[in-house]
């Protein structure tokens, strides 16, 4: 990649980062949160995402966000007061900037109407916010200490008198944008080499000095004559905040020990407090005498901030390989104990209890290399309010979207691949579930319709719950379409829980109109397929009236799998335990066989068809399985029972999923490897995908049988 | 090809020879990846019969391709005798199963000859060239393609 481009990239990274914590701090101030830094840090977000793109002249993005981080910047100020109402118009705008983002990413547009319309919008608060603009509190002051400047550099005495030399001066606010005095001395000294003098006639007594705020300010000389426009380009980003005057250079008078800027060679970051020695040296100093700082303090964690832990960006593939050696050394291990064992070696031998050891240890990296790739639902939860806004927004709905759980860690490759069932479920909720307003207001609810998102830990799984306080499945209804699409026969008597679960059948959808938002298409049964795929479960609970709830469980990983390991014609396979509802032994009697071969079992008083897995695998021929062999009962998509027989259970374990279809290519009823103890691989079934093949090849069989 | 390519861009090109149904064969070296002693693989149902199945190499899965009857003869009957040859295939990694690594030459690019016609319009031969060492005939095949069509298709 080309360094630009990599730049280019980290930059939409840090972008994404900014714009999940623009919302977050919305949606703070929208609960009531009244924090002056959280505006700060919605402001800075902005300012950083504009910062940016400038630099890489992403004009329509620099276009929008400086007229959002306007209108930003007077809440800053005190200057416009937060309604609801704004803050909704502020989300609406940081959807709209994220779009900007992405479309330059992709090098796309943006449609200009909404973002237009959106920028009239905010420029409608300015407005209206300027008639009765009132300034009733102190201005806004966040913690920031001022900015000292390393000048510790060679004495330059041979001065010619004309140059540049212009004063800058900090005005409120400056450090709390992000705009470090420091970085910009270091950007004009790349200019020229520039001489500061420091001006701290502004600067109070050490019991009145409040770290937060700039009191000095700089006059910056040069010798050499350096274009005001150059100048100016140095401080565009803090124009607002400084100012910066340009002085007729005469005579500079160097007496008082001038210094050159030069960028620092060295930083020495403070802990905590500033350096009091620093404060009384300027103290003692003349104002307007240039002074020698030999520190320089940088600025103050930014306050209130929740304390980030530090990170570092990984790519996925590092952390993919990483997680596959460890699964390598898992089985390695394995291997080693199983040969130790085949020797006959004694218990309580240093090897024995070395390997001991050597088996704790390798679980432990296993778990801490699993934590790597988990990664808080937070995220996906937070695209999730931009979900339920458009949804609310075309559908003329008032809706809050409450979260819970947001920490929850789980799989990234679960998180990535439930960004699509969640949304249609969001929209779901939002659409389906709640009602209008003014039916809300007739049966005694809020206006507002509440959707809660929530996720949590529960027995080793993640589970995922969507809960809306709507009207609930009207199961009458729900019955009728299924009756009338001839998904269900006419008189099947079905209970509230079969009813829901009707939902998830291919072909059916309740909308009544197509909205633009469901009736896309895509119905719950791809939700419920999509769920599955993450080896997950999804069920429903509803009450009429009160609302819905929507459960995803899923589980924590998908490097591992929790499997039945069985045995077929001699192969060892794996069956994801998640598929399989129940086991029987096959006792003769309780097969029959139909025409054209077609088996089936009887279990409690009902059939169900029979799939030799051997068969179906071309291991053997049909019917030829051994005497007791075993049959796991597989729960169709449709809901429909199959039986699978295999030859025996072996054991149930967990098992690392190794990718075949990276390798190899998609093998019908095969959905990944693995590899055993012994070091072979074992091909880990796809169910769904199995008995999907078995309907293909033979049609009549299960229409017979089913 | 890229064999093509490589050839032009230098004159000596490295093979590395093996056995497969008493004939002599060779790919070039820049492909294979390592040699290693045959293992019981694990079949993989609805296959074509020329794919052995899978082994596991280090953690990795690894498709195991019976040249032979990829070729259109008899399968190898393999022993501890035979040898995989894991080769690097567009990005693919594949173990070919063959009887015996015998040789690694460096052939001078004029020594190598294009197949006769005829042979190239006999479907799926994989050869791309023909050199004589000494009095043996050996075949310089290229193995591009040598996964079922719908191993490529996914991957």
């Amino acid at each position: 990649m080309d360094p630009m481009a990599e730049i280019k990239a980290s930059f939409f990274v840090e972008c994404a980062e900014l714009l999940e914590g623009l919302e977050e701090g919305l949606l703070q101030l929208q609960d009531g949160d009244e924090d002056p830094e959280t505006v700060n840090a919605v402001f800075r977000a902005v300012h950083s995402i504009k910062g940016g793109a400038g630099a890489f002249g992403l004009e329509a993005l620099v276009h929008f966000a400086h007229r959002f981080e306007t209108v930003l910047d007077e809440v800053r100020a005190d200057r416009l007061t937060l309604t609801q109402d704004a803050i909704l118009l502020f989300l609406k705008a940081a959807d709209v900037l994220s779009d900007h983002v992405t479309a330059a990413r992709e090098e796309t547009s943006v449609p200009s109407g909404k973002s237009d319309n959106t920028i009239q919008e905010l420029e409608a608060l300015l407005d209206i916010d300027a008639n009765e603009s009132n300034l009733p509190e102190a201005e806004v002051v966040a913690d920031f200490s001022p900015m000292m400047l390393s000048l510790d550099l060679p004495q330059n005495d041979a001065i010619p008198p004309i140059g540049t030399q212009f004063r800058f001066i900090t005005r409120e606010g400056l450090v709390e944008s992000g705009n470090e005095p420091l970085f910009l001395m270091r950007a004009l000294a790349e200019l020229a080499p520039f001489q500061a003098e420091i001006d701290t006639a502004r600067l109070p007594d050490f019991d009145n000095l409040s770290p937060s705020k700039t009191y000095v300010d700089w006059t910056l000389k040069s010798n050499e004559h350096v274009d005001q426009s150059d100048i100016e380009a140095v401080f565009e980003f803090a124009t607002d905040l400084c100012e910066i005057v340009f002085e007729e250079q005469t005579q500079i008078d160097f007496q008082n020990n001038p210094q050159i800027v030069h960028p620092p060679q060295t930083e020495h970051r403070e802990t905590e407090q500033q350096d009091p020695q620093i404060v009384t040296d300027s103290e003692a100093i003349e104002p307007s005498k240039t002074i020698t700082i030999n520190e320089a303090t940088k600025p103050k964690n930014l306050p209130k901030q929740p304390v980030s832990t530090a990170t570092v960006r990984v790519g996925l593939d590092r952390v993919d390989r990483l997680v596959n050696l460890v699964g390598e050394l898992v089985i390695n291990q394995a291997m080693l104990s199983q040969s130790l064992s085949e020797i006959g070696l004694v218990s309580n031998t240093s090897v024995a209890s070395g390997l001991e050891e050597f088996q704790q240890l390798t679980r432990d990296i296993q778990d801490s290399v699993m934590a790597i790739r988990a990664q808080p639902v937070k995220p996906l939860f937070q695209r999730m309010s931009r979900i339920v806004r458009e949804a609310a927004e075309d559908t003329q709905k008032k809706v809050r979207l409450y979260v819970e759980g947001e920490n929850t860690e789980i799989d990234k490759t679960v998180i990535e691949r439930l960004a699509d069932p969640l949304t249609h479920m969001i929209r779901n909720a939002v659409d389906h579930g709640l009602e209008k307003p003014q039916t809300r207001k007739q049966v005694g609810k809020t206006e507002e319709g509440t959707v809660v998102l929530r996720a949590s830990h529960r027995s080793g799984r993640v589970v995922i719950e969507i809960e809306d306080d709507g009207a609930g499945i009207n199961r009458p209804r729900v019955l009728k379409i299924a009756q009338d699409k001839g998904l269900i026969p006419e008189d099947a008597n079905l209970s509230e829980t079969e009813i829901d679960n009707l939902l998830f059948m291919p072909g059916f959808s309740t909308a009544k109109e197509i909205s633009n938002l469901s009736g896309r298409g895509v119905g719950m049964d791809v939700v419920k397929r999509a769920i599955q795929s993450l080896g997950g479960r999804i069920s429903i609970q509803s009450t009429p009236g009160q609302g819905s709830v929507f459960s995803i469980s899923l589980p924590l990983t998908l490097a591992v799998l929790d499997g039945m390991v069985i045995e077929v014609a001699g192969q060892t396979m794996v069956v994801p335990l998640s598929s399989i509802v129940e086991t029987l032994t096959l006792a003769e009697a309780d097969v029959q066989i139909l025409d054209q071969g077609t088996r089936i079992v009887q279990i409690r008083g009902s059939f169900v068809p029979l799939l030799d897995l051997a068969e179906e695998f071309g291991y053997r021929d049909a019917g030829a399985y051994p005497e007791n062999a075993v049959v796991l009962f597989i729960l169709a998509e449709d809901g429909e029972r199959y039986a699978l027989v295999v030859d025996l259970i072996q054991e149930q374990r967990q098992v690392v999923i190794k990718g075949l279809a990276e390798t190899y290519g998609h093998v019908p009823g095969v959905a990944a490897a693995t590899i055993l103890g012994d070091g072979k691989i074992a091909l880990i079934l796809d169910t769904a995908d199995l008995i999907g093949n078995a309907g293909h090849t033979d049609q009549n069989k299960l229409s017979l049988a089913g | 090809m890229t064999d093509d390519n490589e050839i032009h861009a230098q004159q000596d090109l490295e093979l590395l020879a093996f056995r497969v149904a008493e004939q002599e064969y060779s790919v070039n070296i820049m492909t294979v990846r390592e040699i290693r002693g045959w293992a019981p693989a694990t079949p993989l149902p609805h296959s074509p019969d020329y794919v052995c199945g899978v082994i596991n190499l280090r953690g990795a899965v690894l498709p195991i391709i019976d040249l032979s009857a990829r070729l259109g003869m008899n399968a190898i009957e393999a022993t501890q005798r035979n040898v995989i040859i894991v080769m690097q295939l567009e990005g693919q990694t594949v173990g070919i199963l063959v009887d015996a690594v015998s040789d690694i030459l460096t052939i001078s690019q004029s020594d190598i000859q294009p197949p006769p016609e005829m042979a190239k319009n006999r479907g799926e031969t994989f050869i791309s060239g023909l050199t004589i060492v000494g009095d043996r005939m050996i075949r310089i095949i290229d193995l591009t393609g040598v996964l079922p069509d719908n191993v490529k298709a996914a991957a």
